[in-house]
């Protein structure tokens, strides 16, 4: 998932007769299917978890550019450099689509954005983790946005409108990033026994870290149950994780790879496979800052952004001036 | 100096013949800049033939609170639907 283990605020999932009288009306539209717009009235533990949520996701989308522009001067062919090109400004699209859902809520983009720099909002723990040969873009693009699609489909049908919305227009243009993905490993896989390693070494690096993107179990988790029942969180992660590990297995038995699980077992009565779970251990400390890749991330971020300043500032100061002498000439 | 850029509503006519329709929203320092921004944030896949943009803070949206003071006196004129009259078969199409 691209926004993981978001809190809510809550100790426990309140039953709709503890509730006001317009938080039971909030309520009951949602579970009719209803979609809740900015205007509308709202618990303020709705908003705020929002906020987290959609700006976590934001954050990973703009920090997901960074592992694969990487690759960008370095891509095998002008057409591999065109097709990341032009994934990797998808990423950005999708990261302004977000951070204007989560502006609606009443935060502005700029302070989503000094939340992250402070260390006090994070992005998804994937990005974390390294791009250390061509094969790793294959990989990224296979199994990372295979993962983030997995999330975001369902997610279509949030509650909350904005958000949706930009669901829709992220999912229709995700499919393309998962396949480019794909059709790089099937050329690598495929290709001289050298690539074929870089393949499985990509796949053997971003296996686990693919499945920590879902996120530990939630099935006990109070945050869990109330972002469900406010339906911003459609599926458990245990449940997307599975569908996740399901659909990737016969995937890399295609491309003549093996998935580093020794556990890894079809299941008849499940209908799904049995498989080992990541260490949860490596996730947490990815998370507090610890992973092989937290602080060339984030400064490259600050850097950006700081770098950039000048030229806000200045497109800004003209367009200020611009409207200053249309109106002295009025 | 500390601004940020101001936020704009971005319209894109799909198709020819068409609407222009929102299709969300983005930062831009002026209108012209907003245009450019529009054309690469929201018409990368040949989405639109046209765009407008309009600073959000000019718009005027209707309360949600006066929802049904406003839309809710059409529901019970069903009568400016054409499906209201019985016109007899033998009249033919109408």
């Amino acid at each position: 998932m691209y926004a993981q283990m978001v809190t809510t605020d809550a100790n426990r999932v309140r039953d709709i007769s503890e509730m006001s009288d317009e938080e039971r009306v909030f309520q009951e539209r949602i579970d009719r299917g209803e979609k809740i717009e900015p205007t509308d009235w709202m618990p303020e533990g709705y908003r705020k978890t929002l906020i987290r949520q959609i700006g976590q996701h934001a954050h990973s989308e703009i920090v997901g550019q960074l592992p694969e522009g990487n690759w960008i001067t370095r891509a095998p062919t002008l057409e591999r450099k065109a097709i990341l090109l032009a994934k990797v400004q998808d990423e950005a699209g999708h990261g302004l689509y977000l951070y204007c859902a989560a502006e609606t809520l009443g935060v502005t983009r700029d302070e989503l954005i000094e939340l992250l720099h402070a260390g006090k909002m994070k992005y998804s723990s994937i990005f974390n983790y390294p791009t250390l040969t061509w094969a790793d873009i294959g990989a990224v693009g296979w199994l990372v946005d295979g993962a983030a699609i997995m999330n975001q489909v369902p997610l279509q049908r949030t509650s909350f409108g904005p958000y949706s919305r930009a669901m829709v227009r992220i999912c229709k243009e995700e499919s393309f990033h998962q396949r480019q993905g794909f059709d790089i490993m099937m050329k690598m896989a495929n290709g001289t026994p050298a690539q074929h390693r870089m393949a499985q070494d990509a796949l053997n690096r971003f296996w686990y870290p693919s499945l920590m993107m879902f996120g530990p179990s939630d099935k006990d988790s109070v945050h869990s149950a109330q972002s469900m029942s406010w339906k911003i969180k459609i599926n458990t992660n245990d449940e997307l994780r599975q569908k996740f590990v399901d659909q990737t297995v016969p995937q890399a038995e295609f491309l003549g790879l093996t998935v580093p699980d020794d556990h890894l077992k079809w299941n008849e009565e499940k209908d799904g496979y049995d498989f080992s779970e990541p260490d949860w251990s490596e996730f947490f400390e990815v998370l507090k800052g610890n992973g092989p890749c937290n602080k060339e991330r984030l400064d490259a971020r600050i850097k950006a952004w700081d770098d950039g300043a000048w030229v806000r500032d200045g497109l800004m100061a003209h367009a200020d001036k611009r409207a200053a002498a249309r109106t002295a000439a009025e | 100096m500390k601004k940020e850029w101001p936020l704009w509503e971005v319209f894109i006519r799909g198709q020819h013949g068409l609407n222009h329709r929102h299709v969300g929203s983005l930062h831009a320092p002026d209108a012209e800049m907003a245009i450019r921004n529009a054309r690469d944030v929201y018409t990368r896949r040949k989405e639109g033939v046209s765009i407008w943009v309009v600073p959000s803070a000019l718009i005027t949206a209707s309360d949600p609170a006066n929802r049904d003071a406003l839309f809710e006196p059409a529901t019970d004129k069903i009568y400016r639907h054409p499906s209201f009259y019985d016109i007899p078969d033998e009249v033919g199409k109408m």
